[in-house]
C-alpha cells in the first residue's frame, strides 16, 4: 500500500465512521499529554514494536484493541525518521511521533478507539510515507473528554505533513518542467498540486505566498504582481490551449518560455513551497479552532466559485480539475474530521453523521471521474449534466458545513 | 450649479479603459461592491414622492415631468423597477444619423414618461401596418417612468480612442477619461461598454421593459440594443423618512447615500460645473457595474461574518459600534484588543472619511437572472451610480479593494456614460454637442 508517484493515492471505498481521534502525541523527547481524562485502558499493555528504515516501515502487529496504544518506533535506518498513525482516510493524523535519529528509539501513545488505521513512517521527514500498511483497532468504544489544544495540534501536524509532501513533489514536477520532458511534466501539474489544494486556506493566511504560488494570470495582472506559479508553468507547458483561448491574445506571456525562463520560474515555485513549509513548521505557527472548521468550508467555497473548479476555470488549460476538485474535498473533511469529537461532544452527532454521509457521497462521485492513481478525466469532457450533479452534491455537503464552526466553537 | 471645487473634480484615471478579463482568479478577493452600506448604496426611494396616490405597480397615474434643468431618473426618488440598456451604434453610422437618433428618441421619451403611446400609439391609421407602439404598457400609465440618457465615450473618439466618428471629440469634457481596470474584475464584454445607454425606471416592470423595447425599435438602422439589464427592488432610498431598502445579501444598504434634498452636496458631488462645455453643466457621469453575488456562499455564512463583512448589524442596520441605523460608526472603537469594526469591513472603506470626503449618489437595483448551468442563482446588484467626476467613483471603488465583501462579489459588467443636462422644451437630447 505504498504510493508511487501520487501524494497519497485516494481510496474510494464507501467509508466507515471515523474512530475518535484524540492522540497524546509524542513530539521531540517531551511526551505531552493532550488528551482530558482518559481511563487508563491498558496500562501495562506492551508497546507495539515499529522498525523504521529509510525504505520500510515495519510494525509487530496489525491489530490491537481500543484504549491506550503505544508504539515504540526504532530508526534503523541512515535518515531522520518520523512515524505516523493515520486516519481511515489516510490523510488524517491521529498520532505522530518526529525526529527520530537514526538508532534511536520513541514512543507514540494514542488513545485509539475503534476502527481502521494506517501506520507509515517517513524517512528524512519529507515527501511521502513509506511502507503504509492497514491498522486495526477492535474492541470497545472509549470515553474521552477532548480538548482544542490536542485537536489543534492535531491539524497543525496534518498541515505540516502535507507541506513536507508537496515540496518533493513539485522538485520533481519541476524538474520534468525545466528539462523540457513536457509530457512528463504534464503529467505531474496536477498531482503536484495536491497537497496544496488540501491546505490552501492555511497557506492564504501567509498573504504573499498564495498568490506567488497559485494565483491565474488575471488575478496576478489586477494586482500588479508578477506572473508565477503553478499556473504560469501551466500556461506555458499548455501553450496550444493557451494561445488559441482568445482571452490572452497578443499578451507577452504567450511567448513560449526559454530553458531558462523555466529553471528561473521553476526555482522561484520550488522556494516559494519551501518557505511554506518552513513557516507552518515554525513552533510559533498555531490556527485556532474557528481557522480550522471555516477552512474546511472555505475549501468547499472554493470549488463552487465563478472562477474556481466547478465551473473549470481553476486550471483553464490543463483541465485538470478534477484533482483540485479532489483534494480540496479531502482537506475539507480532514478538518472535519479533525474536530469531530469536539462535535459529538457538543451533542451534535447528527452533524457528524450528515456530513460523514455527504462527504462519503461527494468522494464517490468523485470516484467515477478516475482516481489520482489512475488520473481523472479531462475536465472539458464531463458534461455540463455531470457538472451540475457535481453542483449539487457540493451544495449537499456545503450545506451541513455551514454548521460546523457553530457545532464545535460555541460548545 | 455651484462651481465649487469638487473633491471629486480630478483629471480622471489613467486611463486603462474597461478591459474586460473573462477569467477570473483563485484569490476570492474582487473588487467590492462600490459603497454598498456605509457611504450608503443609498440612493433613492420612492415611498415619499408616492405616497400621494401613486400607489405603487400598475395603474399609477404619477408621471415625472421630462423636461428639466437636469435629466430626470438621478434624484427622481427611486421607482422600484429598472430597465437599463446599453446600445451601439451600426457600422457606418453618421453624425445625421445620430442626431436623428437622439431627436427621435427625444419625441418618444417624452411620450413615454407621460404614459402617452408612442407615435401614432397601439392602432395605425392602416391596419395593415404593425401599430407603432407594441402595446404592452396600454392602460398602465405612467407609473412613475423616468428615461435617463447616456453616452459612451466612443462617441466622441471611436473604436480606437482616437478618431472622431460623429465630430463631436472637440467638445468631450476632460473629466471623461475610461473607467481603469480594478483589481480583480471579472469582467463580461457582451455586459459591459455601449454608445448610448438608456436607463428606464418605472414603478412597474411591463413599463420599463415598454420604454425599453419601443426606443430600440425606434433606434433600428442606426443603433442596436447590445445588452440590457432587468432590476428590482431599488437599493437605495431618498429621505430619512423611509425604510432603507436591502440589497440581496439581506443588509441595509445607503444609509448614508447623498440625498435629494442636500442640494449643495449635490452641486457638489453630482452635477458637473462650469468645469465642462455647456452641454454637460448640469449633467452628471454614470457608472453601472454589474456585481455577481455569491448568494450560495453567503449564505452558508456566519451571522458574526456577514456583519464583519459590512460592519453593521443584519437587522437594524446599526454599525457594530452600537446606536441605530444613523449613527456614525466608531471607527476608533476596539474589543478585546482588535477594532470594532473590521479594518476590512465594507462600512469603514467606503465611507466618505475614508475616501477625502467623496461621496456619489447611488441608484442601484438587485437583480435575479435566473440561474447557470450549474444550478448557482444568478443574482447580485445592478450598481449604479451618479458623480460629478468618474473620478470619484474610481477613487471609491480603489479603496475597496481590501473589501472583505469581495469574497463573495464579482464585478461582471461595467460601463461609463457622460449624461449630458436635462431637456429643456424644444430641444432633443444633447443637442448642444451637435450646434455651431
Amino acid at each position: 500500500m505504498t504510493t508511487e508517484h501520487t501524494p497519497s493515492d485516494s481510496r474510494r471505498r464507501s467509508r466507515a465512521r471515523l474512530a475518535g481521534l484524540p492522540a497524546i502525541a509524542t513530539i521531540g523527547a517531551a511526551a505531552m499529554l493532550l488528551t482530558g481524562c482518559v481511563p487508563n485502558a491498558a496500562p501495562d499493555a506492551e508497546a507495539i514494536a515499529v522498525t523504521a528504515t529509510d525504505t520500510a516501515c515495519t510494525i509487530g502487529t496489525a491489530e490491537t484493541t481500543s484504549g491506550t496504544v503505544t508504539f515504540a518506533v526504532t530508526n534503523d535506518g541512515s535518515k531522520v525518521n518520523e512515524f505516523y498513525l493515520l486516519g481511515d482516510n489516510e490523510l488524517t493524523i491521529v498520532g505522530e511521533v518526529e525526529n527520530i535519529a537514526p538508532g534511536a528509539t520513541r514512543e507514540l501513545t494514542v488513545q485509539a478507539n475503534p476502527g481502521d488505521y494506517f501506520t507509515s513512517c517517513k524517512p528524512g521527514m519529507i515527501g511521502e510515507g513509506v511502507g503504509q500498511a492497514a491498522f486495526t483497532v477492535t474492541g470497545d468504544a472509549i470515553e474521552t473528554t477532548p480538548e482544542d489544544d490536542a485537536v489543534i495540534a492535531q491539524y497543525v501536524g496534518y498541515v505540516k505533513a502535507q507541506t513536507e509532501e508537496l515540496v518533493p513533489l513539485v522538485e520533481q514536477f519541476i524538474e520534468a518542467y525545466a528539462s523540457g520532458d513536457d509530457e512528463e511534466a504534464q503529467r505531474l501539474f496536477p498531482l503536484a498540486r495536491v497537497n496544496y489544494e488540501r491546505i490552501e486556506p492555511t497557506a492564504e493566511q501567509f498573504g504573499d505566498l498564495d498568490p506567488k504560488i497559485d494565483y491565474r494570470k488575471p488575478g496576478a495582472d489586477e494586482e500588479g504582481l508578477p506572473f508565477t506559479g503553478f499556473h504560469r508553468i501551466e500556461m506555458d507547458l499548455w501553450h496550444d490551449e493557451a494561445a488559441a483561448n482568445g482571452d490572452y491574445d497578443g499578451d507577452p506571456d504567450l511567448a513560449p518560455l526559454t530553458p531558462e525562463e523555466r529553471a528561473e520560474l521553476g526555482d522561484q515555485l520550488v522556494a516559494d513551497v519551501t518557505e511554506l513549509k518552513d513557516k507552518v513548521a515554525d513552533p510559533e505557527f498555531t490556527l485556532t479552532l474557528a481557522d480550522i472548521t471555516e477552512g474546511a468550508k472555505g475549501l468547499l467555497d472554493e470549488i463552487a466559485a465563478p472562477d474556481g473548479k466547478l465551473p473549470g476555470e481553476e486550471n483553464e488549460f490543463a483541465h485538470t480539475d478534477l484533482y483540485d476538485f479532489t483534494a480540496n474535498v479531502e482537506g475539507s473533511q480532514v478538518a472535519f474530521d479533525t474536530v469531530r469529537d469536539l462535535a459529538v461532544a457538543n451533542d451534535e452527532e447528527d452533524l457528524v453523521d450528515e456530513l460523514d454521509d455527504q462527504f462519503s457521497q461527494m468522494l464517490d462521485l468523485l470516484a467515477e471521474y478516475g482516481s489520482y492513481d489512475d488520473g481523472f478525466v479531462s475536465y472539458d469532457t464531463v458534461t455540463q449534466d455531470e457538472r451540475n450533479a457535481l453542483a449539487a452534491q457540493l451544495g449537499a455537503l456545503s450545506e451541513p458545513m455551514s454548521r460546523l464552526t457553530a457545532a464545535v466553537v460555541s460548545g | 450649479m455651484r462651481e465649487d471645487d469638487s473633491p471629486g473634480t480630478g483629471s480622471g484615471s489613467d486611463g486603462a479603459g474597461v478591459r474586460p478579463t473573462r477569467r477570473g482568479l483563485l484569490g476570492m478577493l474582487s473588487a467590492g461592491i462600490a459603497g454598498a452600506a456605509a457611504g450608503g448604496l443609498g440612493g433613492f426611494g420612492l415611498a415619499a414622492e408616492r405616497g400621494s396616490g401613486a400607489g405603487s405597480g400598475a395603474g399609477s397615474s404619477s408621471s415625472v415631468p421630462f423636461h428639466g434643468d437636469h435629466q430626470a431618473g438621478i434624484v427622481t426618488p427611486a421607482q422600484d423597477r429598472l430597465h437599463f440598456a446599453s446600445f451601439t451604434l451600426v457600422r457606418g453610422a453618421t453624425r445625421d444619423d445620430l442626431i436623428s437618433l437622439l431627436r427621435d428618441w427625444t419625441t418618444a421619451a417624452e411620450q413615454l414618461t407621460r404614459g402617452a403611446p408612442v407615435g401614432s400609439g397601439v392602432e395605425p391609421a392602416n391596419p395593415l401596418l404593425p401599430p407603432d407602439d407594441t402595446g404592452e404598457a396600454e392602460g398602465l400609465r405612467a407609473g412613475h417612468l423616468t428615461l435617463t440618457f447616456g453616452l459612451g465615450r466612443e462617441l466622441f473618439v471611436g473604436d480606437d480612442g482616437e478618431s472622431d466618428p460623429f465630430g463631436i471629440r472637440s467638445r468631450m469634457p476632460a473629466a471623461f477619461a475610461p473607467l481603469p481596470s480594478f483589481a480583480f474584475d471579472l469582467l463580461e464584454a457582451t455586459q459591459s461598454g455601449g454608445a448610448l445607454c438608456v436607463q428606464a425606471c418605472a414603478d412597474d416592470p411591463q413599463i420599463a421593459v415598454h420604454a425599453i423595447r419601443n426606443l430600440a425599435r425606434i433606434a433600428t438602422g442606426r443603433a442596436h440594443l447590445v445588452w440590457s439589464q432587468l432590476g428590482f427592488g431599488r437599493t437605495s432610498s431618498t429621505s430619512r423618512s423611509q425604510d432603507t431598502p436591502r440589497n440581496l445579501f439581506g443588509f441595509k444598504d445607503g444609509t448614508m447615500n447623498v440625498m435629494a434634498e442636500e442640494t449643495e452636496s449635490l452641486a457638489r458631488h453630482v452635477w458637473v460645473g462650469s468645469e465642462a462645455p455647456d452641454w454637460m453643466r448640469g449633467g452628471t457621469y454614470l457608472v453601472a457595474r454589474k456585481i455577481l453575488m455569491t448568494i450560495e456562499t453567503w449564505d452558508r455564512s456566519s451571522l458574526t461574518e456577514q456583519e464583519r463583512v459590512f460592519g453593521r448589524s443584519k437587522l437594524e442596520g446599526a454599525p457594530l459600534t452600537g446606536g441605530d441605523e444613523f449613527a456614525d460608526p466608531d471607527f476608533a472603537a476596539q474589543t478585546e484588543g482588535s477594532p470594532t469594526i473590521d479594518m476590512a469591513a465594507h462600512v469603514r472603506l467606503a465611507h466618505p472619511d475614508a475616501n477625502g470626503g467623496v461621496r456619489i449618489l447611488r441608484r442601484g437595483y438587485n437583480y435575479v437572472d435566473g440561474s447557470n448551468d450549474l444550478g448557482q442563482m444568478g443574482a447580485g446588484l445592478f450598481f449604479i451610480s451618479f458623480q460629478r467626476d468618474p473620478a470619484s467613483f474610481v477613487r471609491v471603488q480603489r479603496s475597496l479593494k481590501p473589501d472583505l465583501l469581495n469574497e463573495y462579489i464579482r464585478h461582471i459588467g461595467s460601463g461609463l456614460w457622460a449624461v449630458p443636462r436635462g431637456v429643456r422644451r424644444g430641444e432633443f437630447i444633447a443637442e448642444g454637442l451637435f450646434g455651431r
